[in-house]
């Protein structure tokens, strides 16, 4: 509470110290935030040397490949967790939402021979429609999503049966459905992905640098944004080797890029982002500011709805097909676990979207792994439910050490 | 009641929460270029009327005039678009956003660009803004890119005041603005609030430190049991006067009946 007298000295000089002040606030964010991305680096580096050691397979591009595909899809319904969680809501209906509109799309598709444009559009009006539903409810009236999404974890379960009809299974043919996941570009096209996404990641972080500049503000320094697009440009040419050098860039992994980048954009730099993240942190804050509170839970559950059902449909491409088990087992609780175990918190207001495909490749590498030892589904389950709770328990010791520092 | 030039005009304002009686009739005027100190015990309906101004809670009965025209205030928005900016108490702000995101919240500032939803947020002019705002209240805050989570309580008051005069406010409510804050910073709100008044803003004051109120204010209006109990020019009145309206016991009280009631309550 009394920090001032001491500040007082230092507030003089606010405008030239505040270069120092920032990167001292930068250290602070780096131990207190972004640590924790470090931290599930170094986790998945870790799972990486285990499983390689255990089969040398793993690590190898084939493997890496199929390690792209199987993600794909959870990490596609995960991006729309990540905004329920931004809200401090859960949405458990994900997984049956999924494998409800890939049945869709494959009834109309196969049996009433839509194109597969207008049934994969289908499909995702139907997720949009029941997170508007069911994000709706959870506003109105006021009851918590986690029972609003059990029920429909359960109403859509039904609803995949009755959709599918007698049969139980529909084999997906049309090969522009089945091409989503199962196409992959040459290497001469994967190489001009990756110089593109450098260029761009180049020319956004020097436009912000510029104009924060040009508005007389403090910019980061030049070696270190020199550092964020090395970076970039370092993993992106490594990724794109290691493909060309199996089948070539998936354009699954394209999708779930551009979601990812997307709904990364839409929740850091648009204003409905911005405002998903004030309801999340004090909703009551965020009505008085002028903020129409139910609306964004409303568009919060629609995101979730809409980016299950992609999944889904990334999910039935790549299977062939849909049937009586699709979004069912534990996609839903993979989902949700993969961005807690890379930072999103599920207490609200803190997350990024990032954090969905981060989350994806660690659970995914664990499930991948453990198929490639074919260890048994006792010892699968039991790892997966420990690395759920491992997950949450990392992020409520995360949530006590703010409030022991006295961030809220 | 006169309405000469009156800012914001309360006549006969009331507002019920179940059996509570929070204003009872309450009439209240804020002209441009004048404090108001809004005074009154714990319960007397201080915060009530100013989120009845807000649009937080919309009146019961009564009437409402800004600038000399009936409004309706039913929601915060509609007292902001007007031109009227609240600081509350419990300041409302999100903790895990920083000092630029919540001075802006709901006011976010946007690059031009097709399509209303994926406008870029114009983060450097918010900073910007957000800067000038904060140094022209000589605020210390050591970055605009901290968590506001991680303020100290004046830090934060600051910041709320600030997030107030974004939208060019022509009234002001500030709830107990100095309540959390240390000497020197209370100065610099009060000099704050000073400066307000000189560029024709009228404000409205909430607080408990009468020397404070009188310190500031133009005009003092006192509140008891959510009723009017009293409006004094400053200049004219003691804090004596003041002390007797706001407890309803010895002179200057203008109700003597409602202190009766005040006693069964207790």
């Amino acid at each position: 509470m009394r920090g001032e007298g001491a500040a007082a000295p230092a507030a003089v000089a606010q405008g030239s110290g505040r270069a120092g002040l920032l990167s001292r606030e930068s250290v602070r964010r780096f131990v207190q935030g972004d640590l924790a991305s470090v931290r599930v680096v170094l986790g998945l580096a870790l799972i990486w040397i285990i499983f390689q050691s255990q089969n040398d397979r793993f690590l190898s591009a084939e493997n890496l490949t199929n390690l792209m595909l199987q993600i794909t899809a959870i990490g596609l319904i995960s991006v729309g967790i990540v905004y329920v969680l931004l809200l401090g809501e859960i949405d458990l209906s994900v997984g049956a939402v999924s494998g409800l509109a890939a049945a869709v799309m494959a009834v109309l598709n196969v049996k009433h021979g839509w194109s597969p444009y207008l049934a994969i559009a289908a499909a995702v009006l139907v997720g949009t429609a029941i997170g508007v539903l069911q994000g709706s409810l959870f506003s109105r009236f006021g009851i918590p999503s986690f029972v609003v999404t059990l029920a429909g974890l359960l109403a859509w379960q039904g609803a995949l049966l009755e959709v599918l009809g007698s049969t139980g299974t529909i084999n997906i043919t049309d090969p522009k459905i089945t091409g989503l996941a199962n196409t992959f570009y040459s290497d001469a096209v994967g190489w001009i992905f990756c110089a593109a996404i450098i260029v761009a990641f180049a020319a956004v972080v020097l436009l912000g640098h510029r104009r924060r500049v040009a508005a007389g503000l403090a910019g980061e320094s030049v070696p270190t944004l020199a550092l964020r697009v090395g970076l970039v440009a370092v993993i992106s040419i490594v990724v794109v080797a290691i493909l060309n050098s199996d089948r070539g860039v998936p354009l699954a992994l394209l999708i779930l890029l551009a979601f990812v980048l997307g709904f990364e954009y839409i929740a850091k730099r648009t204003r409905f982002g911005r405002h998903v993240y004030a309801v999340g942190g004090n909703a009551e804050a965020a009505r008085r500011a002028g903020i129409r509170v139910n609306g964004v839970r409303v568009a919060v559950f629609a995101i979730a709805g809409s980016m299950a059902a992609i999944g889904g449909i990334m999910a039935a491409s790549r299977l062939l097909a849909v049937n009586q088990g699709s979004g069912g087992s534990e996609l839903l609780l993979l989902a949700i676990a993969g961005p807690v175990i890379a930072g999103t918190s599920l207490f609200g207001g803190r997350g990024a979207v990032w954090t969905a495909l981060l989350g994806a490749l660690v659970i995914g590498s664990i499930s991948n792994g453990m198929d490639l030892l074919a260890l048994s589904s006792a010892v699968k389950f039991m790892v997966t439910g420990g690395v759920l709770l491992l997950a949450v328990l990392v992020d409520a010791i995360a949530r006590q050490q703010r409030q022991a520092a006295g961030r809220v | 009641m006169s309405s000469n030039g009156a800012l914001l005009e309360l006549d006969g304002v009331s507002k019920r929460f179940g059996p509570v009686q929070a204003l009872d009739r309450v009439d209240f005027t804020v002209h441009a270029g004048e404090v108001v100190g809004l005074v009154g015990d714990n319960g007397a309906g201080k915060s009530t009327l100013v989120k009845t101004i807000a649009g937080i809670h919309s009146a019961d009965e009564g009437r409402m005039r800004f600038d000399g025209r009936e409004i309706k205030v039913s929601r915060p928005q509609d007292a902001t678009q007007l031109g009227i900016a609240t600081v509350y108490q419990d300041l409302a702000l999100c903790d895990n956003l920083d000092v630029v995101a919540n001075i802006f919240l709901g006011q976010e500032e946007v690059s031009p660009g097709p399509g209303e939803v994926s406008r870029q947020l114009d983060e450097a002019k918010m900073e910007h803004r957000a800067g000038e705002l904060l140094s022209g209240l000589s605020v210390t805050i050591p970055s605009l890119r901290t968590e506001v989570g991680t303020l100290s309580g004046g830090q934060r008051q600051q910041v709320a005041v600030a997030r107030s005069l974004l939208g060019e406010p022509r009234v002001v409510l500030l709830d107990e603005p100095t309540a959390a804050l240390g000497v020197p910073q209370t100065k610099k709100v009060l000099s704050l609030i000073g400066r307000l008044r000189e560029r024709g803003l009228g404000v409205v004051v909430i607080s408990h430190n009468l020397a404070n109120v009188f310190e500031v204010a133009d005009r003092i209006v006192v509140l008891r049991l959510g009723r009017t109990a009293g409006d004094f020019k400053a200049e004219q009145t003691t804090e004596e006067h003041v002390v007797s309206a706001i407890t309803g016991i010895g002179e200057g009280g203008n109700d003597r009946d409602v202190g009766t009631e005040r006693e069964e309550e207790g």
